[in-house]
């Protein structure tokens, strides 16, 4: 390769790998900013504030869910599956809000650790399949069988 | 390979092939996701915009990375026909970026409750809109094409830090985004029934982004080159 090329193909590379290296630095020390929620643990080890709004996000614990029968109240437990953590929340829930499926809910804790949220969204996963799968899959767990797709 | 005529001929024999081809697969793939492919166990219907959304973003990353290895040639060998390439491709992957925001937004209110939440995936996709955008507007301030071409190279370049980001965010922070469905290694977590449908439309997106860079390339040279001989020529035999 000519000098002059091969001294700008370093020029280049060395662009791309510095600017690289400096965001990569940054997102590093934002990292904590840059995670959208608090999961339940960090929130029952006091890492996330008191004082302000918080998100925790997680899975909503199975049988957890309470719902007034005259409100829009509704009380659950957000779990990472080492700490669980309470929430209330007065308002309509999203289509996909269930148990055991994730959710990210914003809003401050209260004196007895309790999130009140303002704002409840449904995490959805990355799994899609037909209604039939799901339910063949559901059938299989049930007879307590692997569940492997036919 | 760096000339305009040649290019141009060349350029117009594949665009012949080329522009059936993404009418048929957009049309086929489109078809197959939103009347073959069965609905979702939990979403119902409206997962379908997954056949618009995970393509437009898909070819969006990849089409950066055409733009910035452009760029690098452009600075490299200063080659002419690298900076045609680089702003041929700003305009498209920022539509396609725009597309893969919107409709996630569109999915995003039924599916998460909101349109719009500020977490690292869609924070770092709104970047590379940006950057798209800052492309396109960098080549236009400058009065000088060369140099307009040097300084969108280099803004490209240093771009391309946050392709890695926008894909890997998803794994490295705590996001509302799902991880990706499709895996390159083991099972993907979307059913075959779904995916193949979905794989087809990436395809379809794929040769719908060379057809446009191409057509927006030959506009260019059509443009660049509007004096030369060679170009009325052509014009006068088609």
């Amino acid at each position: 390769m000519h000098p002059l090329r091969k001294q700008r193909l370093i020029v280049v590379s060395l662009v791309v790998v510095l600017s690289s290296a400096a965001v990569g630095l940054v997102a590093f020390a934002l990292r904590d900013n840059i995670n959208l929620f608090y999961p339940p643990a960090d929130v029952v080890a006091g890492k996330a504030p008191v004082d302000r709004n918080i998100r925790l996000g997680g899975m909503v614990v199975e049988g957890s869910i309470e719902r007034s029968s005259t409100e829009l109240d509704t009380t659950f437990w957000v779990t990472d599956y080492e700490a669980s953590v309470a929430v209330r929340y007065s308002g309509i829930l999203p289509d996909l809000f269930a148990e055991g499926e994730g959710v990210v809910a914003e809003g401050m804790l209260d004196d007895n650790g309790v999130l009140i949220a303002t704002q409840v969204l449904a995490k959805h996963d990355e799994n899609y399949m037909p209604p039939e799968v799901a339910a063949a899959l559901e059938g299989k767990a049930a007879l307590g069988e692997a569940a492997v797709l036919p | 390979m760096g000339s305009p005529p040649w290019f141009f001929r060349f350029s117009g024999a594949v665009v012949r092939w080329l522009l059936p081809l993404t009418i048929g697969l957009l049309l086929l793939g489109a078809a197959w996701g939103l009347l073959v492919a069965p609905p979702d166990f939990r979403q119902g219907n409206s997962y379908r915009i997954i056949y618009v959304h995970v393509p437009a973003a898909v070819v969006a990353l990849a089409g950066y990375y055409v733009m910035a290895f452009a760029g690098a040639v452009s600075l490299i060998w200063r080659i002419k026909m690298a900076d045609v390439t680089m702003r041929a491709v700003a305009p498209v992957g920022a539509v396609l970026t725009a597309v893969a925001l919107v409709t996630g937004a569109i999915w995003g209110k039924p599916t998460w409750g909101t349109w719009w939440v500020w977490d690292a995936r869609i924070t770092s996709m709104l970047i590379l809109l940006f950057l798209y955008l800052g492309v396109i507007a960098l080549f236009e301030a400058y009065e000088n094409k060369t140099a307009a071409a040097r300084a969108c190279a280099v803004l490209s370049l240093v771009g391309t830090v946050n392709i890695p980001i926008i894909y890997k965010s998803v794994d490295w922070w705590y996001a509302l985004h799902q991880p990706a469905s499709i895996k390159f290694t083991g099972e993907s977590a979307i059913d075959s029934s779904m995916l193949h449908p979905l794989l087809l439309m990436i395809g379809a997106f794929y040769c719908l982004f060379a057809l446009t860079v191409l057509l927006n390339m030959r506009a260019e040279l059509v443009w660049n080159h509007r004096e030369a001989s060679w170009l009325k020529q052509m014009v006068r035999n088609v």
